[in-house]
């Protein structure tokens, strides 16, 4: 049966994408959850997986051609399990093994297999040094009867499951994994972690978008006008105004930063990573945009420097790339608070005793209680949102 | 004056030695320590096994067969032999000059491998600490990071039959006899009181063996030690099995044995020397401190795992210490395990493979299970035998008497023990424990190609006559 591969539904901020990179390619067998396709958007690079187990048969879309919102991109053949000779380094390493294993066989054991025609590949050797003994093929029952009978030499850690089969696969984590899980759990013991929401009316912004998104481009040299660029800089305002959120605990001080270094979440294929915009507050809303284009490409190639990912007094986090409805980020440490944003919906909101349909964003701000009271961080999160229905406030710091 | 060592072994016999050197080689910092002296006082290495065990009685047990062969075995190649003559004392000189050159050796062998040899008493202390008492009465206190304890074994010593050093000794005045004892009495027909016997017997004793268990050897295959008996009491030995010694009279220049025999009945017998050898026990006088955390079991062995670990971390026991069979290649294979493990290597014993040998003429030996022990465990299997007189090498060389048996599981063919009492008996049985550490079948021996006409193809054909293919002889019609 085979299955559509469709590229996300990206959110309204997000136009068209770009097929970045291919994981896998037609034939390779996949199983669930296993990477296919990285997409790249303004933003961030969308990662999409494997629904189910199967075999990619069909891609339709190559690396670099435009990938629209929900559109085919590939087909999987559901269920049909990958050939014994599958080109992954496990079976490899199992082919290598088995031959090996077929030299150290003793000489009845050959004997005996030959004579019952039995696959010595398929016998476990309890002889020294993995020796095939002649107990070995005496004992050795074909698999058909029991489906236990297991290779010479068992990779289990790779190999591919048939479905339906309660299995389990172990995978070590890899060290960037390692390092997240750590951080993060670290932050949730040592932080005194809340969230507080609110919801901002992004019309006004899209409006603007709207109106001067092919001057800017123009004038900015190709570089999009999106909307991480008003979120930098109301940010911005916000945290002047609110320098407690601004700020970070050492030990039992409190460090006030005198400059804005905001973290814009990214997503990559082997994990989050937040490069820093240094300074934001010196910052254009085209260097804003240019600069969170530039980290992203850098994030897809693994190329940000541990420079440009370190420090930062506050973070952006955007889950409505994926379709967050609302999330309650995690801190970044040793930053005090993380804004989230959202997916944009049209909803009925009332506007002036009038029910209207808005495109509307959920916001939430994760604080750290031991620094920030509830007041601040509502206020905080609350000016956040009146500067994005207001964009003409950030300009005029109001 | 306090030394730091990565690994101090306490005891220089087989065990011991082989455990510094292993040690040495693995780069750790080791020191070895040794009680022995010889006669003029010096400490040598080498422990039992060098100095009163396995080589001098090895080289009495040649000697004495050499004489024997000349004297009553050559006249059939049609050599005449007049006159032959034994000198005791050069026997004894000979066997004492291998020893000084093999103990020499391994104090060579320490030097080239960077082992410290020190001389003394070693004592372990708590926190693995070793007090060494030099051979000058000076104490030192040794610093280790493991201790490897191997000071072996000391020959078990009954009430009833006390030496005195001149007319019932143990096994290590048994090889200082001077003049052969016209008759020779020997407490315990196991495998020193046979080959000490057998020593004494070839030059000119009347030998019996006293034996307290009703079976002998008692522990080997039984079909093996029912042949072996056999052989024994056609050269000349009187093996009295069910017979406990209990007491003895020294009467001038003899001693009167008094014992029970199997029937209750209660027999005395004269002889001119006796010797004792009833066993030996685990060797820990003085080797202890109180708080060195090392425990003994109830027979006074020290306690370890398959590792040869002690309760004491970082202390190691290996040898005749330890439970398993008292045999020099044992407790040099649990060295070698015990140097690699603190070495930070896995090394692991096979304890079900280690071959056992009697070196009378022919030589007994064994590895593996016995056919009792296979049977009691129920397992079903095929025995495949054949003796040396039906072998044309062992013909050529006028040396038929014996058997090989090789025992195999019925199902699996696997090689599951090997007995021998023949010619060469100690050098087949390791081909065939060679085998067996790979998981050999009777069947693989059978196909692989033996040299002729060597001893080796007994083993050959006894391994065929396991599945009822042996060529030189007729085979078994199998019961199933």
């Amino acid at each position: 049966m085979a299955i559509e591969i469709k590229a996300p539904t990206y959110p309204e901020s997000v136009q068209e994408g770009t097929l970045a990179t291919w994981h896998k390619n037609v034939g390779d067998s996949v199983s669930r959850d296993e990477l296919l396709v990285d997409i790249e958007t303004d933003k961030v690079v969308l990662e999409v997986v494997a629904p189910a187990n199967g075999v990619l048969a069909e891609v339709l879309k190559a690396e670099g051609e435009t990938v629209e919102s929900n559109e085919i991109i590939a087909r999987i053949e559901e269920g049909a399990a990958a050939a014994p000779g599958a080109a992954t380094p496990a079976a490899k390493q199992e082919e290598v093994d088995i031959q090996v294993a077929e030299s150290l066989v003793n000489p009845a054991a050959k004997k005996l297999a030959d004579e019952r025609d039995i696959d010595l590949s398929q016998v476990s050797g309890t002889g020294k040094g993995g020796r095939i003994t002649k107990e070995d093929v005496v004992n050795f029952v074909p698999p058909a009867t029991a489906p236990a009978a297991a290779p010479a030499v068992a990779a289990v850690a790779d190999a591919e499951f048939e479905v339906g089969e309660r299995v389990e696969r172990r995978v070590a984590m890899s060290r960037m994994r390692t390092r997240i899980a750590e951080r993060l759990l670290d932050v949730t013991h040592t932080t005194a972690s809340l969230t507080t929401f609110n919801e901002v009316d992004m019309s006004a912004l899209m409006g603007l978008r709207r109106q001067y998104q092919d001057e800017f481009t123009k004038t900015h040299n190709g570089t999009r006008l999106g909307f991480m660029g008003f979120f930098v800089k109301a940010a911005v305002e916000a945290l002047k105004r609110f320098p407690l959120v601004n700020a970070s605990i050492d030990g039992t001080d409190i460090v006030y930063h005198g400059y804005q270094d905001i973290g814009v979440a990214v997503s990559t294929d082997r994990g989050l990573v937040v490069p820093v915009l240094r300074n934001a507050e010196n910052m254009s809303i085209a260097t804003v945009e240019n600069s969170i284009s530039s980290y992203a490409g850098k994030a897809r190639d693994g190329k940000l420097t541990i420079d440009e990912m370190t420090g930062g007094t506050f973070t952006i986090t955007n889950g409505g790339v994926y379709g967050s409805l609302l999330s309650t980020p995690i801190i970044n440490p040793p930053q005090s608070a993380i804004l989230g944003m959202h997916t944009i919906q049209q909803r009925p909101v009332a506007v002036n005793g009038q029910v209207e349909i808005r495109p509307m964003m959920y916001l939430a701000m994760s604080y750290d209680h031991r620094l920030i009271d509830g007041k601040e961080a509502v206020q905080f999160l609350v000016t956040i949102k009146q500067l994005i229905e207001d964009p003409a406030k950030i300009l005029l710091e109001i | 004056m306090s030394d730091k060592f990565d690994v101090v072994v306490i005891g220089s016999g087989p065990a011991g030695y082989v455990a510094a050197i292993r040690a040495a080689q693995l780069g750790l910092k080791t020191a070895c320590i040794e009680k022995w002296k010889n006669t003029e006082g010096q400490g040598v290495n080498g422990g039992t096994c060098l100095n009163v065990g396995c080589i001098p009685s090895k080289a009495l047990l040649d000697s004495s067969f050499k004489y024997h062969e000349a004297k009553e075995e050559l006249g059939i190649h049609g050599i005449s032999t007049k006159g032959v003559a034994m000198d005791i004392p050069a026997m004894l000189k000979r066997k004492n000059s291998i020893i000084n050159q093999l103990t020499g050796g391994i104090a060579g062998l320490f030097k080239a491998n960077g082992v410290t040899a020190l001389y003394g008493t070693g004592k372990l202390l708590a926190g693995k600490k070793v007090e060494l008492t030099d051979n000058d009465g000076a104490v030192t206190v040794i610093d280790a990071d493991n201790v490897i304890l191997a000071s072996g074994s000391l020959p078990i010593a009954i009430p009833v039959a006390q030496l005195d050093g001149d007319l019932i000794v143990d096994s290590t005045g048994a090889l200082e006899i001077g003049e052969v004892p016209k008759r020779l009495g020997v407490i315990g027909a196991g495998v020193i009181g046979l080959e000490l016997g057998s020593v004494w017997n070839r030059l000119g004793s009347e030998v019996v063996l006293l034996e307290a268990m009703e079976d002998f050897l008692a522990i080997m295959d039984k079909g093996i030690a029912k042949e072996s008996k056999k052989i024994f009491t056609k050269q000349g030995l009187d093996i009295r099995l069910g017979a406990r010694v209990t007491g003895t009279e020294i009467k001038g220049k003899e001693v009167e044995v008094t014992y029970k025999a199997a029937d209750g009945s209660e027999h005395k017998q004269t002889f001119d020397k006796l010797i004792v050898c009833v066993g030996r026990r685990a060797f820990t006088d003085g080797l202890l401190a109180d708080d060195s955390g090392v425990q003994l079991d109830e027979r006074g062995t020290v306690f370890v795992d398959d590792q040869c670990a002690t309760n004491a971390p970082g202390v190691y026991a290996i040898g005749d210490l330890v439970r398993g069979p008292m045999l020099a290649h044992k407790g040099s294979e649990e060295g070698v395990m015990v140097a690699e493990n603190i070495a930070g290597h896995k090394a692991q014993m096979n304890y079900d493979i280690v071959p056992n040998v009697i070196y009378t003429h022919p030589e007994v030996a064994s590895v593996g299970q016995t056919e009792e022990q296979i049977k009691a465990a129920g397992e079903p299997y095929n025995v495949g035998t054949f003796p040396f007189s039906a072998s044309g090498r062992a013909m050529a060389a006028n040396d038929t008497q014996g058997m090989v048996k090789i025992i195999a599981h019925a199902d699996t063919d696997r090689i599951l023990g090997c007995h021998i009492v023949g010619p060469s008996a100690a050098d087949l049985v390791q081909q065939v424990a060679i085998a067996m550490e790979f998981g050999s079948s009777a069947e693989d021996l059978g196909m692989t190609v033996f040299g002729h006409p060597t001893l080796s193809e007994t083993v050959h054909e006894a391994a065929l006559a396991v599945n009822g293919a042996a060529i030189h002889i007729p085979n078994r019609k199998r019961r199933k």
